[in-house]
């Protein structure tokens, strides 16, 4: 048997005008954890979605265990021993956590003996999921597992995880992590995609990075660092660093809640009463995990959530860039013009004025560097990090009074990253409240005038200290007193 | 990314199946192929009375419930109940029009066309509000609402609204000051065709250019974004939007009775809200496109009805073919969907 484990070699792969990968290759060798990074759109999820059967590649060969393969399907990926854990997790939310694990089986079922099978793997495998759990009553970490162990029931000895990280709090973080590398140890293979240059480096054992659809680098992580990765990754180096000089002083208070509760979509108190003020000019980072309650807070001071008690105080004019872009911020078959036109719709009467509206959109496009053909491009025919910047342009262009970002740069490139926080930035220069939720502290820290954490429906103010992420702060968002 | 030109290119397809269809189904069949088509031909555009007695005289109700169905799917409501509501609005036309039927027409027609929208929109807004309320599915409340005004006919017509003879299920004719006025003498065109067209233009003009229109289209492109991003009141957007599709197609029931038949009985639509469906979808829920493929379908209706009459063929084909536009179109979209994707 060869040593390596997933091979793709010299994969093209265009979509229609669109050139994804350019004779990228990649080779994942057998018992170790190997990471791919590259910046939004360099081809990673292309190529990994060629390498579990989900797209043919125009040329170029997958080879398995040495041997080639050619894939009509993801079943075929599976039978050869593959799993893959995407971004977004493909589970049915209205059944157990046994029955999706048991989704794609033959034969009879058996709830009985699928509960059973998933009882002996969770414990084979020391992941811990309940097999009667709803999935829609798991939190995203535990659906992650159920993923993972959906993939190691059809025996896969190969798992390609996508961005796993991306949605877990840093503790999930670790003990994924910490897994992945004892099913590495036991001979299994790991390829993870992610962003995070760090994150590759010290769980990793070999990195590959693409950037323009091709493989500009593969080595031992070991001997790499941060800079030799951002300098592969974006293709040039990087001069200014993204830190935020402190505010000197503040100026008034803008928005205001005062003992103010809330309850979640499905009625579950969300909110102890909590109190919070944001001033203007400053940066309010908040943290917290998933079903904390901080995704409520972040509604209520967006003006988009009623409080259940509790006096809200906010401004007229609020700016809000959501976490789920292509659901809350933007219509995908709508041109920019038509999403421009959407933040004004509930108050505008009368007839739409569309040519001074594309002209105004043409002018956000400009400012807030949105690349596309035209104000009359649909959103959809968008890059991700193109689609932030405008959906950014669009709530900073009022000027508004208070301007609240939810996990703003998830999934964004480091371009397009230091893009949104730097907007974000002079935002709170130019006298607006930002409030910044985001689910990695390494992002908060460097901008963060105040820092809040969110625990269990409890807001708690924390000291800022921008050199490292203190423990304190992380056991804060995970409850550790 | 956005191919506009490929979307039209389906329904483009979709008319070049309906012909292979009508061919198939003819030669299974076992008719004459020649004779028939040809009879479907003249039936639908043979002569100018074909057309303006035929065709356009079908098109009319199409075109209306065609609009309607094409509001609603916009809204993200799937009003599939334009049957129910058409049928609300002939009835209380017919009510209506037997009450004021003597007064001056400038008068009583509007009256009795206002009252046929209302009761269509009363229709739909019962299936609204069972939507706002209990989260009852309109495509189910909708789809019931039709029998219950199928069978309310059945029992106006032997009841309360039945001639004075009581031997026929059927009302009494309409008076002349109700009535539409013919657009062409000898012919059976009347003024709701040109209403109906208004209607296409109105449509889509405040679909395109004004800003509750915009508000109907975000809402049903994405409810979330247009809560979220534009602060929008989606379940009301909606539940407009529902309630103005009942009114067009209630209006095109009170056309009808005042148009067509100037009395009420069963079966007075040959299931026009049901074709409907096929109309809008066929025309990707645009309502200018709406006028083209409820020309098309009138054109198709009244061309099966001659090749019934004149070669023997029954017309039940035309309700097959306009079943397979349905499937076609949203066979092929989803195909398509499934390739960009």
């Amino acid at each position: 048997m060869s040593d390596t484990a997933l091979a793709l070699r010299a994969i093209d792969k265009r979509f229609g005008a669109t050139t994804a990968l350019v004779h990228a290759s990649l080779a994942v060798r057998r018992g170790t954890l190997h990471a791919v990074l590259g910046e939004n759109g360099a081809g990673k999820t292309t190529l990994m979605r060629i390498a579990f059967g989900m797209l043919h590649p125009d040329a170029g060969s997958v080879e398995i265990d040495g041997a080639e393969v050619s894939f009509s399907s993801s079943a075929d990926a599976i039978r050869h021993g593959l799993g893959m854990v995407h971004q977004h997790f493909t589970l049915v939310p209205a059944m157990t956590a046994a029955e999706n694990i048991a989704l794609g089986g033959h034969g009879l079922f058996r709830s009985g003996d699928v509960a059973a099978q998933v009882r002996s793997l969770v414990e084979r495998t020391g992941l811990a999921v309940a097999p009667d759990a709803r999935v829609s009553t798991l939190g995203v970490g535990a659906q992650q597992r159920v993923e993972i162990l959906k993939a190691l029931a059809r025996h896969a000895r190969t798992l390609i995880l996508d961005e796993p990280t991306a949605v877990l709090t840093p503790r999930e973080s670790e003990e994924l992590f910490g897994w992945l590398r004892r099913f590495v140890a036991e001979g299994g293979t790991v390829v993870l995609v992610t962003h995070k240059l760090q994150e590759a480096l010290s769980v990793a054992d070999e990195v590959t990075v693409l950037r323009a659809g091709t493989q500009v680098l593969t080595a031992p992580a070991a001997g790499l660092d941060v800079h030799a990765l951002v300098r592969a990754v974006t293709g040039e180096e990087r001069t200014r660093p993204l830190l935020r000089t402190r505010l000197a002083t503040r100026g008034p208070c803008v928005a205001r809640l005062v003992d103010v509760s809330a309850r979640d979509a499905r009625g579950v108190v969300r909110l102890q009463p909590v109190t919070i003020e944001c001033f203007a000019g400053e940066i309010i980072g908040i943290a917290g995990v998933e079903g904390s309650g901080v995704h409520e807070l972040v509604r209520l001071l967006a003006g988009r959530l009623a409080p259940t008690s509790g006096s809200v105080m906010l401004p007229t004019t609020i700016g809000f860039v959501p976490e789920d872009r292509l659901r809350d911020a933007v219509i995908e078959t709508f041109s920019l013009t038509e999403n421009l036109a959407l933040r004004d719709a509930a108050t505008r009467g009368g007839r739409m004025p569309w040519p001074a509206l594309e002209e105004h959109t043409g002018m956000v496009m400009r400012a807030h560097n949105v690349r596309a053909p035209s104000p009359a491009t649909p959103v959809g025919a968008l890059s991700g990090g193109n689609q932030q910047k405008f959906v950014l342009g669009r709530e900073l262009e009022a000027r508004p009074a208070l301007v609240v970002a939810e996990n703003p740069v998830r999934g964004l490139d480091i371009l397009a990253t230091e893009h949104v926080l730097r907007e974000l930035g002079d935002a709170a220069d130019a006298g607006s409240a930002v409030v910044l939720y985001s689910g990695d502290l390494d992002e908060l820290l460097p901008m963060a005038d105040r820092m809040f954490v969110m625990f269990a429906g409890a807001l708690r103010e924390v000291p800022v200290n921008r050199s490292a992420v203190a423990s304190a702060m992380v056991g804060a968002m995970v409850g550790a007193s | 990314m956005r191919r506009p030109d490929a979307r039209w290119g389906i329904s483009a397809a979709t008319v070049l199946v309906i012909v292979l269809a009508v061919m198939a189904l003819l030669l299974a069949g076992g008719h004459d192929i020649r004779g028939s088509l040809a009879a479907m031909w003249n039936g639908a555009f043979g002569s100018t009375y074909a057309v303006l007695s035929a065709t356009l005289v079908r098109a009319t109700p199409l075109l209306f419930v065609g609009l309607a169905v094409g509001l609603a799917f916009r809204a993200g409501v799937l009003n599939i109940g334009a049957e129910g509501q058409l049928l609300a609005g002939a009835t209380m036309a017919m009510t209506i029009g037997l009450l004021v039927g003597g007064l001056p027409r400038i008068l009583a027609l509007p009256l009795v066309l206002i009252a046929g929208a209302m009761a269509g929109a009363a229709w739909a807004g019962v299936a609204a509000w069972l939507k706002q309320r209990f989260g009852v599915l309109e495509v189910i409340s909708t789809l019931m609402l039709n029998f219950v005004a199928t069978y309310m006919i059945s029992w106006a017509v032997r009841g309360p609204l039945q001639e004075p003879t009581h031997v026929y299920p059927q009302t009494v004719e309409l008076s002349g000051a109700v009535r539409l006025p013919m657009l062409i003498a000898g012919q059976r065109l009347h003024l709701g065709f040109v209403l109906a067209l208004a209607l296409a233009l109105a449509l889509w003009w405040f679909l395109t250019r004004t800003a509750a229109g915009f508000r109907v289209r975000a809402v049903g492109a994405s409810v979330d974004a247009a809560r979220s991003a534009g602060g929008i009141d989606a379940a009301r957007t909606a539940a407009l939007a529902f309630i103005a599709s009942g009114a067009l197609a209630g209006l095109g029931g009170a056309s009808e009775v005042t148009g067509v038949t100037f009395a009420l009985y069963e079966g007075i639509s040959p299931g026009y809200g049901y074709s409907a469906i096929a109309v809008a979808l066929l025309a990707r829920l645009h309502p200018l496109a709406i006028i083209g493929t409820a020309l098309l379908f009138g054109a198709l209706e009244a061309g099966a009805a001659a090749m019934q009459r004149d070669a023997n063929v029954p017309s039940v084909i035309a309700v097959v073919v306009e079943a397979l536009v349905v499937l076609g179109v949203l066979a092929l979209d989803r195909a398509r969907s499934r390739r960009m994707s």
